[in-house]
């Protein structure tokens, strides 16, 4: 899992694909989920990692990192 | 080191398109509290769903209302519209700040005597009066409004058998250039249906006609409509004085004021676009003022405004019970309260704001509530901060109808809380439990037993 390398992506939460001209509005713990994968982080450790930050369970945080990262794959942001 | 409060990630792809002329934004504060009480300490400890009411609320708008009306005119009795909510604790807050009772039944009608209304202070309106319940607003000097002759003839009959001389008014429906026109109840202005029964009430003096009626309709958005209503009452009060010598003692121009909530299918918001209380008192009170009624003997202006009275004062808090795609990639969210228990998602577009806070993201979502039923939809689109399964949030100006009309289909209803003036909580309706329900019901001897 790598971010795809045509794409930009700004602080404030902007991503842009130079490849296609689309552009994303990305919410903060999504940027940081992006950021984790550009850190060549995988599934399992990024988890872990917002686990130890946040307040949420399990399961809600599961499910939110699977269904991100399946956004981010239609979307091409991300490639395997 | 205490851990941040987690909120859904989420992408959402821009598009560049024509800008929303009307402007509609998205959900922008959370609402953590309401009158200083923190919402997710209520939810722990009452449950969820829960509706909360502010009693601090009902008195700021009911002393709001009161006071433009009478900027205007010198007789205003307002009289609670019991079927809008009909909780003991609601009706008691607007009989402390000198409401009367609307009632359209007689279990409204027993209730409000519960409620310490003595029957001089009842109005009885609705088209199913039986003759018990007409004998006994007789005998205690209700105020009863007539919806046709059918009862009409009743009462004139129980007032001979009785030999009281019952208090009346006729409820009257008219062409006051809405549509559609409410003609249902009561009888017509313009066909001369309202004169006819006048003539038989006058002309025959079993009863006494106290008043004249109104109500024109439900959610109004012209004010003017209430201008035209008054006038045309106003000139049946003149000529009955006119022809009979006879005053009338009160108009009643019912209620349907809007109150600020969202039609569905409206382009602009309720906030921009229901009348104030002065457009209505303006409306109402000009024409009476204006009329060829001789100001020393205007008669009272009575008002059942249920809904603009109580509507802001009610909140229901809720959780999200899943976050879901459907099959066309939309986003669905799943909360715990249905069109059960908030009825009025059939007509507006509700207010619906998170309990936490958030960010500026946002993403758009229908939202269902947990009935399995297709018809169970709290909003077809709204768009709110990405949420997640457990995350709170508030509907807002639900107090009207939905306490009333609630239905108890598949689960039970919640609790009802109002927060006192003081901060301080009260149960004013306990959750259901399943032997209340049960407990109506009986099984046959000999379906009892089953095979196992």
């Amino acid at each position: 899992m790598k971010i795809n390398k045509k794409i930009a992506v700004s602080e404030s939460g902007f991503v842009f694909d130079s490849s296609t001209g689309d552009s994303f509005s990305v919410n903060p713990s999504g940027i940081e989920i992006i950021n984790l994968v550009r850190e060549n982080k995988a599934e399992d450790d990024i988890r872990k990692i917002l686990l130890d930050k946040y307040e949420v369970s399990v399961p809600v945080l599961e499910k939110s990192l699977s269904e991100f990262l399946g956004s981010l794959r239609i979307a091409k942001i991300i490639e395997d | 080191m205490a851990k941040l409060h987690f909120e859904r990630p989420n992408i959402k792809k821009l598009n560049v398109g024509i800008s929303n002329k009307f402007g509609s934004k998205t959900e922008f504060e959370p609402i953590t509290e309401i009158d200083g009480v923190d919402i997710k300490e209520l939810i722990v400890k009452y449950g969820s769903p829960l509706f909360i009411i502010s009693e601090k609320t009902i008195r700021e708008t009911y002393r709001e209302a009161k006071q433009t009306f009478e900027n205007r005119f010198p007789k205003v009795q307002f009289a609670w519209s019991y079927k809008t909510n009909y909780l003991d604790a609601v009706c008691k807050v607007f009989h402390q700040e000198g409401s009367w009772a609307e009632v359209v039944s007689r279990f409204e009608y027993e209730k409000a005597l519960e409620n310490g209304m003595p029957g001089n202070k009842i109005i009885f309106n609705g088209p199913d009066k039986t003759e018990d319940d007409l004998k006994i607003a007789i005998e205690n000097k209700s105020f009863i409004h007539i919806d046709h002759f059918d009862e009409l003839y009743s009462i004139m009959n129980l007032a001979e058998h009785l030999k009281k001389k019952p208090k009346v008014a006729i409820r009257v429906n008219m062409d006051t250039g809405v549509y559609p026109m409410w003609d249902r109840f009561g009888f017509n202005y313009e066909n001369g249906e309202a004169w006819e029964a006048i003539n038989k009430i006058l002309m025959n003096d079993k009863l006494e006609l106290i008043g004249l009626h109104t109500h024109i309709g439900t959610f109004m958005l012209s004010a003017n409509a209430y201008h035209i209503a008054a006038s045309k009452l106003a000139d049946l009060a003149f000529h009955i004085k006119k022809k009979y010598n006879h005053t009338i003692q009160y108009i009643d121009m019912g209620g349907g004021f809007a109150s600020k909530n969202t039609l569905k299918g409206a382009y602009l918001s309720g906030l921009d676009t229901s009348p104030t209380f002065n457009d209505y008192a303006e409306a109402i009170s000009s024409a009476l003022l204006n009329s060829e009624i001789p100001p020393d003997s205007l008669p009272m202006l009575i008002l059942e405004t249920g809904r603009a009275l109580i509507d802001d004062a009610g909140s229901l808090a809720g959780t999200v019970i899943a976050i879901k795609k459907l099959s066309d990639g939309r986003r669905s969210t799943i909360v715990d309260f249905g069109v059960n228990i908030l009825f009025t998602s059939f007509w507006y577009e509700h207010k619906v704001t998170p309990a936490q806070g958030f960010t500026q993201y946002s993403e758009t979502s229908s939202m269902y509530g947990p009935l399995c039923m297709n018809i169970d939809v709290i909003r077809e689109t709204i768009t709110l901060p990405p949420l997640k399964k457990g995350d709170n949030l508030v509907v807002s100006r639900i107090g009207a109808y939905n306490m009333t009309q609630w239905m108890q289909f598949i689960t039970l209803r919640p609790k009802v809380v109002m927060i006192d003036s003081n901060g301080i909580t009260h149960i004013i309706r306990n959750n259901e439990l399943l032997k209340d329900v049960k407990g109506l019901e009986s099984v046959p001897e000999h379906l009892k037993k089953i095979n196992k």
